[in-house]
């Protein structure tokens, strides 16, 4: 992780999905993954027409495909136990390319992969067409605690500033000779991080006082009216209504 | 200093002491004038800090009273005495803590109540104040040192403050950038308090300084004056620095 990360999940853009606002994003991706995650895992035509669904939202938004395939790998990990669980599965086996599977697994791996993939693409999307901050406004406008939303934002805030912080105290490091090489070493690093955490309360002290000081109450005062239209709405929401409408349709 | 004009600032024989018992403030007099810009000088460790806490009332007086054009800093006051008293913290990251230079700036307004057009109206002509419309939309990270302590006055700015007090505003900052905030502040009509070390940049923005040292002001006159008189400077750990010397009128 890198200064900067950020702003490789968000890709400027102006079509359709990056105008529409945060909240009915937000929902929208919500109620999709959960559309997704109650389907029986035996309905495959189902989960076709979901990622059929997404298909049509990357080209609305016009997020290149490979930028998409690119992100997913955060997925990976998920990937390997998928791929672990038919191997180490009990009950009813059955023999693909010699291997000796368990049906269940098979089963569970599938439904893993499928639900997960859904998920993830509909995440990246989301994360693609809408800013970091105005998704945050969009959960407070989601009644999303107060508090919690705050915290976010101030760690979106001060990213970049407690990890330049990090950079300068490696840099103290180094240039008087330390170089972590081996276990011996961690409790430099562990001091390190310790310092660093305190700098980082200290700051956030100071940054309260700051807060105070322009007439801070507890509450975020309300900056931008993102109010959303019903046509907003609408679109936004046809996604998770689409899907369910399909998941009806398999009964 | 006894004039009919309400004072913008009036701070009446304020003490305090630290909840460890170290005690910073041992009876701190001082008015500042409507319009005035005035210095408050004095080494690290004189009390500055802890006299600024006071003036917004982050720190309430432990003995003694502030007042703010009138208004005396009490706990049923305090929204009005935070809003009428502009603080500029030394490290701009501290004070810029919104997702961008717009909304950093809207913070306080928005606070005080304001929406809407009225809103922008406010926070555009602020940022206009201090030269940085153009950075509104920015993320203050990506803005330089200078800049940022620049939008840090606009963020105090668009609360029309009865009393700008800065801490530090020169520290950090390279040649151009101090005088470009030289430039700023002496644009502004506005009380201002400066607290500083940085004795040249007392001397080219305020008529009149005080020093605060050992917890009390030790001097008030003006800055030409006290400036002159190396042996008060030495008595109060501040030094010109090496080279300057007090420009003829």
């Amino acid at each position: 992780m890198g200064a900067g990360h950020r702003h490789q999940l968000y890709l400027p853009g102006d079509s359709v999905v990056h105008r529409l606002p945060p909240q009915c994003k937000l929902l929208a991706v919500f109620a999709f993954a959960l559309v997704v995650v109650a389907t029986p895992r035996e309905r495959f035509w189902a989960f076709a027409v979901y990622a059929l669904l997404l298909a049509g939202v990357v080209m609305m938004a016009r997020v290149p495909l490979p930028y998409v395939l690119r992100r997913m790998v955060i997925e990976v990990p998920f990937v390997l136990f998928a791929f672990f669980i038919p191997v180490i599965g009990l009950g009813e086996r059955t023999t693909v390319l010699g291997l000796s599977l368990s049906v269940p697994g098979l089963w569970a791996a599938w439904n893993i992969l499928a639900k997960a993939t859904l998920g993830v693409v509909a995440s990246i999307l989301l994360a693609a067409t809408t800013e970091p901050r105005t998704i945050l406004l969009g959960a407070q406008r989601l009644r999303l605690p107060g508090l919690l939303v705050q915290i976010a934002m101030f760690m979106l805030r001060y990213m970049d500033v407690i990890l330049d912080e990090m950079r300068r105290m490696r840099v103290a490091r180094e240039s008087r000779g330390f170089v972590a090489r081996d276990l011996r070493h961690v409790p430099v690093i562990a001091r390190s991080a310790g310092a660093l955490f305190i700098r980082s309360y200290e700051r956030g002290e100071r940054v309260h006082l700051a807060m105070l000081s322009r007439g801070y109450d507890g509450q975020m005062p309300i900056i931008h009216d993102m109010s959303a239209s019903v046509r907003q709405w609408g679109t936004a929401l046809a996604l998770p209504a689409v899907a369910l409408a399909t998941w009806g349709l398999t009964w | 200093m006894g004039t009919d004009v309400v004072n913008s600032l009036e701070v009446r024989q304020l003490a305090y002491a630290y909840p460890d018992g170290t005690q910073a403030l041992f009876g701190v007099d001082l008015s500042i004038a409507r319009g005035e810009r005035v210095a408050l000088l004095g080494p690290n460790g004189a009390g500055k800090t802890t006299l600024v806490m006071h003036l917004n009332g982050i720190l309430t007086a432990g003995h003694g009273s502030v007042s703010v054009a009138g208004t005396p800093v009490r706990k049923d006051t305090l929204k009005e005495i935070r809003q009428r008293v502009g603080l500029v913290f030394q490290d701009p990251d501290d004070q810029l803590f919104m997702p961008t230079v717009r909304d950093d700036v809207a913070f306080g307004p928005a606070n005080a109540g304001l929406r809407g057009a009225e809103l922008d109206r406010v926070v555009e002509d602020a940022l206009e104040r201090v030269g940085m419309l153009a950075a509104a939309d920015r993320p203050p990270h990506h803005l330089s040192f200078g800049q940022r302590r620049r939008v840090a006055v606009a963020t105090v700015l668009a609360m029309a403050p009865e009393i700008l007090v800065l801490d530090e505003p020169s520290s950090n900052l390279d040649p151009a950038a101090r005088r470009e905030l030289a430039e700023i502040l002496r644009s502004l009509d506005v009380t201002v308090l400066m607290v500083t070390h940085d004795l040249p940049y007392a001397l080219e923005l305020c008529e009149r300084s005080l020093i605060l040292s050992g917890g009390v002001i030790a001097a008030d006159g003006p800055t030409r004056e006290l400036l002159a008189d190396s042996e008060l400077l030495a008595e109060h750990r501040l030094e010109l620095p090496y080279g300057f010397a007090i420009p003829a009128v």
